[in-house]
């Protein structure tokens, strides 16, 4: 089992090595760089922007050295844990990034369970009762959750839940709380707020889990075990859990591999929206404002989510279906 | 000859030679097997069709989709106004509804003229129904003036509103444009975009998941790894910092155009991958062997063995690739990094009900979404149903 793990960590060493070449491109295949945009923005607001500081910036961060050597000098420095120097907000990442990340890994953590807690007992229901009109209708569901984009989700939540509850549903926390450590009364806030954002954002993952469960449950039922043990005369509630249902648990568990990336994707439009204090109003104004180390941190952040998630769930499997741990891992 | 052929022999007795004295007819296994079995005799393409026929609701989105894209080749015609005209005493109109009956007299589709107060505390603009107005629509009529394509100068439209009165059947927005129109102008740029989109991510995940699995080796093994890191990227993200690269400078024509390359750029992996492991298990195949055995090249073998066992597999993955483009455009353009006006898409028409004010006040503002969910699942149904049917075996 370590054996494993310690494979499955040091696979992915080279992905987190081509993310990262990949977002460095990305961030810096803009034409001109943050000082230029800024001191034009400087001239034309009639301002004189302080050159020798921008200079010194300039200087600091390297930016006249060769691509390569940016960067080894980025990653080298995440590694370290020191994610560079935004720009716009003239404060180390880190400092900027505050809890951003960290609520973010809850927000992304909750929707998971939310999700889970959601589309198991959907799945298994619509697999039992195959064509039956609980069946279309869950289904349907589960396609108008996947149709329905996020942003318009959010924004009908937000205005209902204005008029049924009178809360206002947009951040994730109260005001007051803002940038202030973590309390009981902080994280009653944030609890009181993020339900919203979990459901909206849960809604199409659900969908896509409920689909892949309810396949191959469907594969497994119709197995020839299946129809011996109901032969033998065991009921039918411990046919479902002592067999087909495990099999099925194993696709539940891998599947986060592809539904992560589609979730995130969807945290960071809704937070958009909402103006959660999560990454993505920041990762939006730190592209359109070509604060690259800011975004690109913020990029390497949600890739890395990705890959521990996936990570996770491969080892949950392994521990789940001895065939995987044994089998080497390399066979796949 | 003893006994009739059609008793069977008492217990222990002899069996008695029996000889048909029927006409022999050699052609007679063939006319049977075609009278049981045409699904023996059919083509593939034509097992796939019965097999998609028997799934009734991919069926119906299929042709509510060839509905949809035939409606973007007339969409002049078929919309009421013009992409662009504003109609400044109707700003903000709700929806104005069709009526048939007119103090119960039968009068034909009609709408209600409406007459516009300003509440003065508020500075809301409140559209009142007035009943002496009764504008009968017009159709087969001539109304805005356009280009036909952007060519040929027209006036012929479907409906029309009443000469000098309106018709806004789903209301107006701040400039006082008719949403309706502009949803029906919209579906040109939201439903090709993602046609295009698939186009380039099948021709790139043909050609490198085609290399990958037929030759393997280590350009398979790179493959696999871009393919991985790119699939464990969060997508919108990505392509958020993609679309913030197109310099504004660019014209909205090119916007567009840049827009298809991200969307397609990111999204070829599902099929490379599909088309690689279909590659991998098709190599194996008999008829595969057969064919190299009798000395076919690798391009032959893949053009006209291999593809044809796949292509179908692979346009029912595409299919289902193409929602999540629409989705994805709608979301860039609706957070003001995707396509820009004068462009208009469906996610361009929803950025107008970007608050929650505009939901509260001028609902009907949020009306473009609804081709958008319907698209999206018609896409998902019809993407269903050919994936069942691309395996008509089975």
């Amino acid at each position: 089992m370590l054996r494993y793990i310690l494979m499955r960590v040091l696979t992915m060493v080279p992905t987190l090595f081509l993310i990262s070449v990949l977002v460095f491109t990305i961030i810096e295949l803009p034409p001109g760089d943050f000082f230029e945009s800024y001191v034009s923005e400087m001239k034309a607001l009639g301002e004189e922007a302080d050159l020798a500081e921008i200079e010194m910036l300039r200087e600091r961060y390297g930016f006249d050295d060769p691509q390569i050597i940016r960067y080894f000098n980025w990653a080298g420095g995440m590694l370290r844990g020191d994610f560079g120097y935004s720009f716009e907000y003239r404060l180390p990442v880190n400092d900027v990034v505050g809890d951003r990340l960290w609520l973010t890994i809850v927000l992304s953590t909750l929707t998971i369970l939310f999700t889970w807690a959601l589309a198991f007992p959907i799945g298994i229901y619509s697999a039992t009762h195959q064509y039956s009109w609980g069946d279309y209708g869950l289904t349907f569901l589960g396609l108008a959750g996947i149709a329905v984009p996020n942003f318009m989700l959010a924004l009908v939540m937000m205005y209902f839940a204005n008029i049924w509850f009178g809360v206002s549903i947009g951040n994730l926390m109260d005001q007051q709380y803002l940038g202030q450590a973590m309390t009981w009364e902080k994280f009653r806030s944030i609890l009181s707020h993020i339900w919203i954002p979990v459901v909206i954002i849960g809604t199409a993952g659900t969908a896509g889990m409920v689909r892949t469960l309810r396949a191959n449950l469907l594969d497994e039922l119709q197995k020839q075990y299946v129809v011996t043990a109901r032969a033998k005369g065991l009921p039918p509630g411990k046919v479902l859990r002592k067999y087909p249902l495990r099999m099925a648990l194993n696709f539940f568990v891998s599947d986060i591999g592809s539904i992560l990336p589609a979730m995130i994707s969807g945290a960071e439009v809704t937070a958009i929206v909402l103006s959660l204090e999560t990454t993505g109003p920041m990762l939006i104004r730190a592209l359109q404002s070509q604060d690259m180390y800011l975004a690109g941190s913020f990029l390497m952040f949600l890739a890395f989510l990705t890959v521990i998630g996936v990570l996770i769930s491969d080892i949950a499997l392994a521990f789940l279906d001895p065939r995987i741990r044994l089998g080497a891992g390399s066979a796949k | 000859m003893t006994g009739s052929p059609n008793q069977l022999p008492e217990p222990g007795a002899e069996m008695g030679h029996f000889v048909s004295d029927a006409p022999f007819d050699p052609y007679e296994a063939e006319k049977a097997g075609s009278a049981q079995g045409k699904f023996a005799e059919a083509s593939q393409l034509r097992l796939m069709w019965w097999k998609f026929r028997k799934h009734r609701i991919a069926v119906v989105a299929g042709v509510f989709l060839l509905v949809m894209y035939a409606s973007i080749l007339i969409s002049e015609i078929l919309a009421p106004y013009n992409l662009h005209t504003r109609n400044t005493d109707f700003i903000f109109t709700p929806p104005q509804p069709v009526h048939l009956f007119h103090d119960g007299a039968f009068v034909g589709p009609f709408v209600y003229g409406r007459t516009m107060v300003l509440d003065m505390e508020t500075l809301q603009r409140i559209y009142t129904d007035d009943p002496a107005q009764v504008q009968k629509l017009r159709f087969f009529c001539s109304g805005d003036a356009y280009d036909f394509w952007g060519m040929v100068p027209a006036t012929f439209h479907l409906v029309c509103p009443a000469k000098g009165g309106q018709m806004f059947l789903l209301g107006t927005d701040r400039l006082g444009r008719d949403v309706l129109s502009r949803i029906i102008y919209g579906a040109r740029i939201s439903l090709t975009i993602g046609l295009f989109g698939v186009a380039m991510s099948f021709v790139l995940g043909i050609v490198i998941g085609g290399i990958a699995g037929y030759r393997g080796g280590w350009f398979d093994m790179v493959t696999q790894r871009v393919i991985e890191v790119l699939q464990s990227i969060p997508s919108i993200p990505l392509w958020m910092a993609l679309a913030a690269i197109i310099p504004v400078t660019w014209s909205p024509i090119l916007v567009y155009l840049g827009i298809t390359v991200i969307l397609g750029m990111l999204d070829w992996t599902g099929l490379a991958r599909a088309v690689r492991s279909k590659l991998l298990s098709l190599r194996e195949e008999d008829y595969v062997l057969a064919a190299r055995l009798m000395g076919a090249g690798s391009g032959r073998i893949i053009g006209r063995h291999m593809v044809p066992g796949f292509m179908s597999h692979l346009i029912a993955v595409a299919t289902l690739t193409i929602p999540g483009m629409i989705l994805g455009e709608t979301a860039l353009s609706f957070l003001g990094i995707g396509l820009r006006p004068p462009i208009t898409s469906w996610g361009i028409l929803l950025t107008e009900s970007r608050s929650v004010n505009i939901i509260a006040l001028y609902p009907w503002l949020m009306f473009p979404v609804l081709p958008v969910i319907l698209v999206v699942l018609a896409f998902n149904f019809l993407g269903d149903g050919l994936r069942d049917a691309a395996d008509p075996y089975k």
